[in-house]
């Protein structure tokens, strides 16, 4: 195992930290004041992601298109998703007659805790994460099935049809595509042999799983890419709120803030299942290393593991946006049929293929 | 008290609570709100109980899967207005029986139940244990169930499929 220049450094800080709370207050209390701290890190981490990853989905949706893009607010226009979110604050609370106030009010919430809950347990450096299960891949998949719900309600108690097709859409595409990302994450499970997400990082040390695996981790790839667009609800895949014929789906009757949490939850789970590739398949913080290149690895070491975190990452996002400014949208029976006929089936064989591969030994 | 206490506390409140409005709502799809909260403070008490795999595959099979379907055909056969009809006296009299003689058995057997020593169990859930137990024949293990249980979802499935077929005559 390599040692890593920063890894000492976030675990003195995060060590001194605790010690510190210990410290000064009783231990409930120094418990209750970390939860607390942690909790409004990720609430800030949040907010600054969802405000960047609105101005580079803007951004390069222009350049894709041979526009310039926001360039008004600030240099290039990076205070212009500040602006917006502002006027989002300001904006009115409508409350709609005839609707379900109880479930139209909780269903933002549901969704946006639901990638709340998701972003936990993503290691972003050696030590960096809230929480590290050894259950880490199933518990993310879990607390993002949540998330659905949320659509489902918001659809429903809105009382209104664009939003209740919206929905329905919303819920089919969602428990489909499900399958699909949790099988092409179990086919790496197989290979890594454990669900935590430090060990499978870990295991990646002198290799990406992408690398290791090689045919039935590339194929596990691509069907985690396809998949997990489509159950992040964005283009090519985004039927749910098809502008052009349901006005906004299931979030058309919301606005101001409840608005700006179905926005932001959308932009966030985009993120973690970013986050998630680059984690499982990519290495997460991992560096580039080649084993027996000891010069090499040295030099891959000093950059910061949350930098190659941020690039793996950045990297997935961007791939993701490319595909929802190339592709036109599916309609609803292909998107069924692509996932039932075709990703489904290709996902059993690849586990099979990879079980088999490990069995003989042939991943490197 | 210790954080624990405090946990399992705030966790049964909401269990107790949330169970409550479920079968006492008269709006459907607020009853299958209800029902997800309830289901996910159990999730709770496995994850304090620390048997991780439980707590999660309870998120995704229960909360995840089994409510999202409910919400699904709730969808499809109610409307945002109906409210369900406030049932007779007779039958608000035998449920409320039926319900309380469920809970007396229950309670009985919790308390005649000695609760031996807490046994703290293993710190990791180890993939390739689960993996094993799940084909193995000898004992503890559910090859068998795993099987049976494939077969009537195979089954229903069939069902489904013919009801939903469309007839050529």
């Amino acid at each position: 195992m390599t040692s890593n220049i920063y890894d000492n450094f976030v675990a003195s800080l995060t060590q001194s930290i605790h010690e510190w709370l210990y410290h000064v207050m009783p231990p409930t209390w120094a418990l209750i004041s970390e939860m607390t701290i942690i909790g409004l890190v990720f609430l800030l981490f949040y907010a600054l992601v969802g405000l960047f990853l609105v101005y580079a989905e803007r951004k390069v949706c222009a350049f894709m298109q041979n526009r310039v893009g926001p360039n008004r607010v600030g240099p290039y226009g990076i205070f212009q998703t500040i602006a917006d979110f502002i006027k989002l604050l300001m904006k009115e609370l409508i409350t709609i007659k005839n609707s379900d106030k109880l479930l139209f009010n909780i269903a933002p919430f549901i969704v946006i805790i639901a990638s709340f809950m998701a972003i936990a347990a993503i290691p972003f450096a050696k030590g960096l994460h809230a929480i590290d299960f050894d259950i880490g891949i199933l518990y993310v998949i879990a607390v993002s099935s949540l998330g659905v719900v949320g659509i489902l309600l918001a659809g429903w108690s809105s009382n209104n049809k664009y939003s209740l097709i919206g929905a329905m859409r919303s819920g089919a595409q969602i428990i489909s595509y499900e399958l699909s990302v949790g099988m092409s994450l179990l086919t790496i499970i197989i290979l890594a042999g454990t669900m935590q997400f430090s060990e499978i990082v870990q295991g990646q040390e002198y290799g990406w799983f992408l690398f290791k695996g090689h045919i039935p981790a590339f194929i596990a790839f691509v069907v985690f890419l396809i998949a997990s667009t489509a159950e992040t609800n964005r283009g090519p895949f985004d039927l749910a709120e098809a502008e052009s014929e349901l006005t906004a789906g299931f979030h058309t009757e919301y606005s101001g803030i409840k608005f700006a949490f179905f926005f932001l939850a959308e932009y966030m789970n985009m993120f973690i299942v970013a986050s998630i590739g680059a984690t499982v398949f990519l290495g997460g913080w991992m560096p580039f290393m080649v084993h027996g290149w000891d010069g090499f690895n040295t030099v891959m070491n000093y950059i910061p593991p949350s930098i190659w975190y941020i690039l793996k990452t950045g990297f997935i996002i961007w791939l993701m946006m490319w595909f929802k400014w190339t592709f036109p949208r599916l309609r609803i029976d292909q998107l069924l049929t692509l996932e039932w006929k075709y990703l489904l089936p290709i996902n059993l064989f690849n586990i099979l293929l990879m079980a088999f591969i490990v069995l003989m030994g042939w991943h490197f | 008290m210790t954080n624990n206490q405090i946990m399992f506390f705030i966790f049964s409140a909401v269990i107790v609570i949330f169970s409550i409005l479920t079968v006492t709502s008269r709006r459907i799809l607020r009853a299958a709100t209800f029902l997800l909260f309830v289901l996910v403070s159990t999730a709770g008490l496995y994850f304090m109980l620390r048997f991780n795999f439980l707590a999660a595959i309870q998120l995704t099979l229960y909360a995840g899967g089994i409510v999202v379907l409910i919400i699904f055909s709730i969808l499809l056969t109610s409307h945002v207005g109906a409210k369900l009809e406030q049932p007779g006296l007779a039958k608000v009299i035998f449920s409320a029986l039926t319900a309380l003689v469920g809970a007396a058995v229950a309670i009985a057997a919790i308390l005649q139940y000695k609760f031996p020593e807490t046994v703290i169990p293993k710190e990791r859930t180890n993939i390739e244990d689960i993996g094993q137990a799940l084909i193995s024949t000898g004992k503890y293990g559910y090859a068998l169930p795993f099987e049976v249980i494939s077969i009537l979802l195979l089954a229903a499935m069939i069902g489904s499929i013919i009801i939903a077929k469309k007839r050529k005559d």
